[in-house]
């Protein structure tokens, strides 16, 4: 579903992504962890469209299509879907014009008619539901007032309108209680079919409890150094990211001027 | 050298005009109407056209308007059309007491002034002036300053009819009124009316005032509205401006409010080529609220003008303010507000925000507040911004499927939408809402551009 092959990709100069490879497949989950500014969420941003980082060599193809000649809007429309770290508050598009404006466009490109008002307003019952978000927060603007919890909610509850195929969930847990946690990785849980993939990016291995993984990524100055199964997060929390470092260093493959 | 002469040439045009028309533009006009008259012709050759020496007109000129021709209508002129042929359109019907102005004059002739409940009237300022000669006498040319402003001294020695409200003591108008002021002519037309609002003591009333340009000739609006806003009364005022390239429309509003009174203002300008918004609040009794904004969306080459005074007079009063405005192409804009807080104003709350965002890199924004306090225990506040549409918000809409076009809509509107909330009266809202919608769609028609049918 999902191809990249040896992404490369600079911001002002600095190389970011030093080649990047991953395949994800249709039913698959995979997390990729790493530290801050290992690069995650700039690979998360390219894919969904932003062009923070210039790419200087490499591709990212997603249903056999080169993703670099594609806009953000028609990538959502191929089915990718980002879970922003920071979800974006507008005053003044109300939630309600918000989704109804992202599915009609989505419904255009699949050949479907525009939902009813009132078939609009039964899915987004069912999928409040899904996600257990209030009334209150879908009545407001997009996000705006909207605590840290109650906008990761709001991705999720996005995610479950949209159905989209793949799903890339940019550190979703981070600033989430424990109440939140479970409930926003119960909703991806209910998301998950065999169709559809789930790119989890965290810091963190608690998400990792609640969204069980098939593949999980270490990331590390711009290169995923090290893949495996779940116990790989487990692992991982119980040594901590020195433990990766070491291990690169003495294999030699570690050139960060800054690790002693 | 050139535009000095030109501004020369009007200012003494409009004199001799009016020394050549005295006998026209007094007749029928009460000896107080008139007597004002001749003081501010005075007062406007003293002062003449505002030019950009003027720090108020700063940064507008009227230089492209020398150079052409005008006619002045000083008597009531017929044009033949017919109204619901140009009204027509196809959204529902709001629910307002309809008054029309042509070319500044009240249009039904047979029918100048029509009773509302409880003893309110609306209809021609001409009319009342005989019908209502102690109140008017008692208001007129009381709050527009026309010893410092010479587009108001003009004005009042022009100004012949416009529209009159009167709403007496205790007497609530639920259903808004609506003025549509028109422009039709077969030549370029200067156009200056007059407007008088008296709200009585505990009484209220909402006055929605449209301006549209039907004919596509050069026009020149110079109008004056004033209002007195009498104790634990009421007012809400909203103008929406919909005019075209040819039209320069400056309106100057004067209000004047006693105790505990509020008044809400909104200024509308969707197009014009020149618009300049002259807003003027005296808070002249303890406890008055008034909230002053306004919404302005222009392209092309237009220029949109809007000036603000509020004077805390008294102490305990509330000013808000906040005006916005999107401006595309090479359009320009100019924001100048001033509160003045005078020294026995205590307590004073004045809040002003200006925000602006800029579609294009040739499209201009000039926003100056302009605060002075005398009074020592007092809050205020003010804050401009001109920026671009957010990024990341637009970002974000994309990633939702949302067309970058559409997305860029979605944002305009909703910067737009926090003044439009403004507006109380529902129907009003919704309308507005549809129209700057339309506006920013660039969907807007000459048809459905009247407010008067247009729900």
């Amino acid at each position: 579903m999902l191809s990249i092959k040896n992404l490369r990709a600079e911001i002002d100069g600095k190389e970011i992504l030093k080649g990047i490879d991953l395949e994800v497949h249709a039913g698959e989950v995979h997390a990729i962890m790493g530290p801050n500014g290992s690069g995650k969420s700039t690979l998360a941003m390219l894919l969904a469209g932003r062009e923070l980082a210039d790419v200087i060599e490499g591709s990212i193809t997603f249903m056999d299509r080169d993703l670099f000649t594609i806009s953000p809007e028609d990538r959502a429309k191929m089915g990718i879907f980002l879970g922003f770290q920071y979800p974006v508050e507008i005053p003044g598009v109300s939630m309600v014009n918000f989704l109804k404006a992202a599915l009609n466009e989505k419904r255009k490109y699949l050949g479907l008619d525009p939902l009813s008002a009132s078939d609009f307003l039964k899915v987004m019952r069912e999928k409040k539901a899904l996600v257990e978000i209030d009334s209150r927060l879908t009545n407001r603007s997009v996000n705006e007032g909207f605590s840290g919890g109650e906008k990761k909610k709001n991705e999720i509850f996005q995610m479950a309108m949209l159905e989209p195929k793949l799903a890339i969930l940019d550190e979703t847990d981070s600033g989430l209680d424990i109440d939140a946690l479970r409930i926003v990785a119960q909703g991806v849980n209910k998301l998950k079919t065999s169709e559809n993939a789930t790119v989890v990016i965290t810091h963190y291995q608690r998400l990792l409890d609640y969204i069980i993984p098939d593949y999980v990524h270490v990331m590390y100055d711009g290169k995923i150094v090290k893949s495996g199964g779940k116990e790989l997060a487990q692992e991982l929390e119980e040594k901590g990211y020195d433990w990766i470092k070491e291990e690169l260093a003495m294999n030699g493959i570690l050139q960060d001027k800054n690790y002693k | 050298m050139d535009e000095i002469v030109q501004v020369v040439d009007w200012n003494r045009e409009m004199v001799e005009l009016y020394h050549q028309n005295r006998d026209l533009l007094t007749g029928g006009c009460p000896d107080f109407i008139n007597s004002v008259r001749d003081r501010a012709i005075k007062q406007f050759e003293r002062l003449g056209f505002p030019g950009r020496s003027n720090e108020k007109y700063k940064y507008l000129t009227f230089n492209n308007l020398y150079k052409h021709q005008f006619q002045d209508y000083l008597s009531v002129k017929r044009f033949d059309f017919d109204v619901n042929h140009i009204f027509h359109c196809d959204i529902p019907t709001l629910d307002t007491h309809v008054i029309l102005l042509l070319n500044g004059f009240f249009f039904n002739r047979e029918n100048r002034m029509t009773q509302l409940a409880s003893g309110a009237v609306v209809g021609s300022l001409q009319a009342a002036m005989k019908e209502y000669p102690k109140l008017v006498k008692k208001h007129y040319a009381r709050y527009a300053n026309m010893d410092q402003e010479g587009l108001v001294a003009l004005n009042t020695a022009f100004a012949s009819d416009g529209i009159f409200i009167h709403v007496p003591e205790g007497v609530s108008i639920k259903k808004p009124i609506q003025v549509v002021n028109l422009l039709l002519s077969n030549e370029n037309t200067r156009v200056q009316h007059r407007n008088l609002f008296v709200i009585g003591k505990n009484a209220d009333a909402r006055v929605i005032i449209c301006d549209h340009a039907l004919s596509d000739h050069r026009f020149f609006t110079n109008s004056v509205t004033e209002i007195q806003v009498d104790k634990n009364a009421r007012m809400d005022y909203i103008k929406v401006q919909n005019e075209h390239n040819l039209a320069t429309n400056v309106s100057s509003l004067y209000a004047n409010q006693e105790q505990d009174s509020t008044l809400n203002t909104n200024i509308i300008t969707l197009h014009g080529g020149m618009v300049r918004n002259n807003v003027n609040i005296v808070l002249n009794g303890e406890g008055c609220e008034t909230n002053a904004s306004g919404l302005y969306l222009v392209d092309k080459q237009q220029h949109v003008d809007n000036y603000t005074f509020i004077d805390h007079a008294k102490p305990n009063c509330l000013s808000n303010q906040i005006y916005k405005g999107v401006l595309d192409d090479f359009a320009t804009g100019a924001f100048n507000g001033r509160i003045l807080v005078q020294t026995d104003a205590q307590k004073t709350k004045a809040f002003q925000a200006n925000n602006n965002i800029l579609l294009t890199d040739d499209a201009s924004m000039n926003t100056k507040p302009q605060l002075e306090i005398y009074a020592d225990d007092v809050k205020c506040s003010h804050g401009a911004t001109v920026g671009q549409l957010d990024e990341d918000a637009l970002f974000y809409l994309r990633t939702r499927g949302i067309e970058e076009r559409e997305a860029r809509l979605m944002l305009m509107f909703a910067f737009a939408h926090e003044i439009i909330t403004r507006i109380e009266v529902e129907p009003l809202r919704n309308r507005i809402d549809h129209l700057v919608d339309k506006r920013l769609r660039g969907e807007l028609s000459r048809c459905e551009n009247c407010a008067m049918h247009c729900g």
